[in-house]
């Protein structure tokens, strides 16, 4: 059978967790999940059998990745063009592995992956070292506040297993995540394409105590609770399909009640919760982080797509200038003095970027500009963004949810960005 | 909130995004289970309403229970259902014998086009799965084609934090896919609790079942004795087979999706 897959021994356990692979390109990230699959049991025969056909016909010996990369012009060049998701899960619960490229170039697809992931694996070549990605998507995965990283020395069989090597490997990166605020979980000694310490410890590399891939896996804390959080509930909608005025969206963090006071800002509004609707089943008495729901209100206050419910003794910051902290992915430049629709959780709004405070490369660092006037593909910018109404938001660092937003340009997400803290609002708001 | 709870959750909050951002929006129902499923979907996320057109694309050569579960299920759930078909590729002779990947393209993907033409849809939903074969692992939520049906899988769009593409060019659309994050077993878990009706042929009938529906001429039912949802998950979680291995059209060479998908092909 050729070109399809399909998870086996697909279970339904009730946790699962999003796993993201990361690290420079060539560096085996593909390979390792590719192994990772087939170890677990997750690849049907009929597929294994039509990459080794492929393989045979490219001569050359069985490329693991080949399972993943399924583009012919992937498979032709040998790269990871865009993320793939996978499925498969161990003893302990359910695994959705993502695939991230390693390329500069298709940074945008890594992001894309990332920023749907609990935790992650960064993959360094234990032969070529630490490369320009290494150091960049570790910095990405903080930014994105994905903070569970596990660091994977692959391709151990080209340097002879050596214990040095991979110490020295750990020591250079170490440094390096200290400076960007990383603890990293662990770092571990792997063969991904020879299968050594992946789901069982390698006897190749006697030295390490460690755990193999599986049981680090096993091992990441199940993600956090985001119904402990306050009670963010952006209005996606509001549906009058029959006699029920119902207001409709996702509730973000915290938890609600029928009979809570809920406000909706910007407008300042508020009434109690009569219903949570629900077809086909019971209604329910409450709602919490990551329910879509619709909620009937007491009163009828009007409220619209982009005011976001809270708790009146739980509010969110309001203003029309924040600072923040932006990835950028465009092939022209973001300016300042540029206008960017801004998409914060159901907000949308023009925004200008009013000034650039400092400018970084995402891999070394180091501070290209301070007072820049632009900031270029793959860069990361401090900067300061004015609305042209006041929008409702939180610090990412406080609620993530409300904290994060994207930018767009001709139609397309070009930055992702996280709000560091509120500036002075223009308009003099008395909020 | 359980795993199947957490699905639910996320596709309905897509097909509410869907509804709100597109004016000229349509559901493609093929009547096999994941496009029930996603109408069953639908229904939970406008509370007990369809207020979406759905698009069933007739080659002519679906099976006869297709149609008839289409037909009584448009009716007694009050759809507003439009069946497309390439009357003019029929009307030539099309059909798999002129080469199964030429039959897809004009039965379905030109019989699709027609449709999004006629009724100049911006935007389509369908129930495609990340876990169904490999280019649609790689799928994004909301996915532009352009002009010519094409989809760019070498340059998509970022999405990061569920903000979708919703913007795009007139001559653009967009395929929106809330079903992309369930498996296979999801889909039959999610049947049996919330008790969905699907079309028999599903179901073992002398050691054979259909795992995946179309065209007769193309799909063939693999050898199980899985008689109840029960036994289909059991089946599927011991399970070593693709899910679309009974496709007769996926197997035509080797990148034979890809090519498909990269025209327009669901």
């Amino acid at each position: 059978m050729i070109a399809t897959d399909a998870p086996v021994h697909q279970d339904s356990g009730t946790e699962t967790l999003k796993i993201v692979m990361v690290g420079h390109v060539d560096h085996g990230k593909s390979t390792l999940v590719g192994r990772i699959l087939h170890e677990t049991g997750f690849i049907p025969e009929s597929k294994i059998n039509h990459v080794k056909k492929v393989c045979d016909d490219q001569g050359k010996g069985f490329e693991f990745a080949f399972l993943l990369d399924a583009l012919e012009e992937e498979r032709d060049q040998g790269i990871t063009i865009d993320v793939s998701q996978m499925f498969f899960k161990t003893k302990k619960r359910n695994y959705v592995i993502i695939d991230a490229p390693g390329h500069k170039e298709f940074l945008k697809n890594m992001i894309s992956g990332a920023s749907n992931a609990d935790v992650a694996f960064l993959l360094i070549d234990a032969e070529e070292g630490i490369q320009e990605q290494t150091q960049r998507h570790a910095y990405l995965l903080s930014l994105l506040g994905i903070k569970q990283i596990a660091i994977v020395v692959n391709k151990m069989d080209l340097v002879g297993y050596s214990e040095n090597v991979f110490n020295s490997t750990r020591e250079v990166y170490s440094k390096y995540l200290r400076t960007i605020g990383v603890t990293a979980r662990t770092f571990i000694p792997i063969s991904a394409y020879h299968g050594e310490n992946v789901s069982s410890k390698s006897s190749k590399m006697p030295w390490y105590q460690g755990q193999s891939i599986l049981e680090i896996l096993d091992n990441f804390a199940a993600h956090d609770d985001r119904s402990l959080l306050p009670f963010r509930f952006p209005v996606q909608d509001v549906y009058k399909f029959d006699k029920r005025r119902i207001i409709a969206g996702r509730v973000e963090t915290g938890r609600v009640a029928v009979g809570d006071e809920v406000l909706f800002l910007p407008s300042g509004k508020s009434t109690r919760v009569k219903t949570i609707e629900k077809w086909n089943s019971e209604a329910p008495t409450a709602a919490e982080a990551g329910q879509s729901v619709g909620f009937t209100m007491e009163e009828q206050i009007f409220v619209e797509r982009g005011d976001i419910g809270c708790l009146p003794k739980e509010r969110p910051m309001i203003s029309d200038r924040f600072q923040a902290n932006i990835f950028w992915m465009g092939n022209k430049h973001l300016e300042k003095g540029g206008k960017y629709i801004l998409k914060l959780a159901t907000q949308e709004i023009e925004c200008v970027v009013e000034s650039i405070l400092k400018v970084i490369n995402s891999s070394t660092l180091e501070e290209i500009s301070k007072n820049a006037a632009s900031v270029a593909k793959n860069e990361v910018a401090e900067m300061i963004l004015s609305t042209k109404k006041p929008i409702v938001f939180d610090t990412f660092d406080e609620v993530p949810e409300t904290g994060r937003f994207v930018l767009v340009h001709e139609h397309d997400v070009r930055g992702g960005g996280i709000i560091l803290k509120r500036a002075e609002p223009i308009l003099g708001m008395n909020i | 909130m359980d795993h199947l709870d957490k699905l639910e959750n996320q596709s309905i909050f897509i097909l509410r995004e869907a509804h709100k951002k597109f004016k000229k929006l349509a559901m493609l129902w093929s009547v096999g289970k994941d496009s029930n499923v996603l109408l069953w979907l639908a229904r939970k996320a406008f509370l007990g309403h369809v207020p979406i057109p759905l698009v069933h694309i007739d080659t002519s050569y679906k099976m006869p229970e297709m149609i008839e579960f289409r037909d009584r299920f448009a009716k007694e759930w009050g759809l507003n259902l439009i069946v497309g078909q390439n009357t003019k590729a029929l009307g030539e002779g099309m059909q798999y014998t002129q080469g199964r990947i030429n039959c897809c393209s004009a039965l379905k993907t030109a019989g699709l086009q027609q449709i999004m033409e006629t009724y100049d849809y911006k935007g389509l939903i369908l129930g495609i799965r990340r876990d169904e074969e490999s280019t649609r692992a790689k799928e994004r939520y909301f996915s532009p084609r352009d002009k010519n049906f094409e989809w760019d899988f070498k340059d998509q769009p970022p999405e990061l934090w569920d903000q979708f593409k919703t913007n795009f060019d007139e001559n653009t659309h967009i395929r929106i896919h809330p079903l992309l994050h369930w498996t296979e077993v999801n889909v039959w878990e999610y049947i049996k609790r919330e008790n969905i009706p699907v079309v028999s042929l599903y179901f073992s009938k002398n050691g054979k079942r259909y795992r995946s529906l179309g065209c007769a001429p193309c799909t063939f039912p693999v050898e199980s004795s899985a008689s109840t949802i029960d036994e289909i998950i059991t089946e599927l979680k011991q399970g070593k087979t693709s899910e679309r291995a009974g496709r007769a059209q996926d197997q035509e060479d080797t990148y034979a999706m890809q090519r498909l998908r990269q025209k327009g092909y669901m």
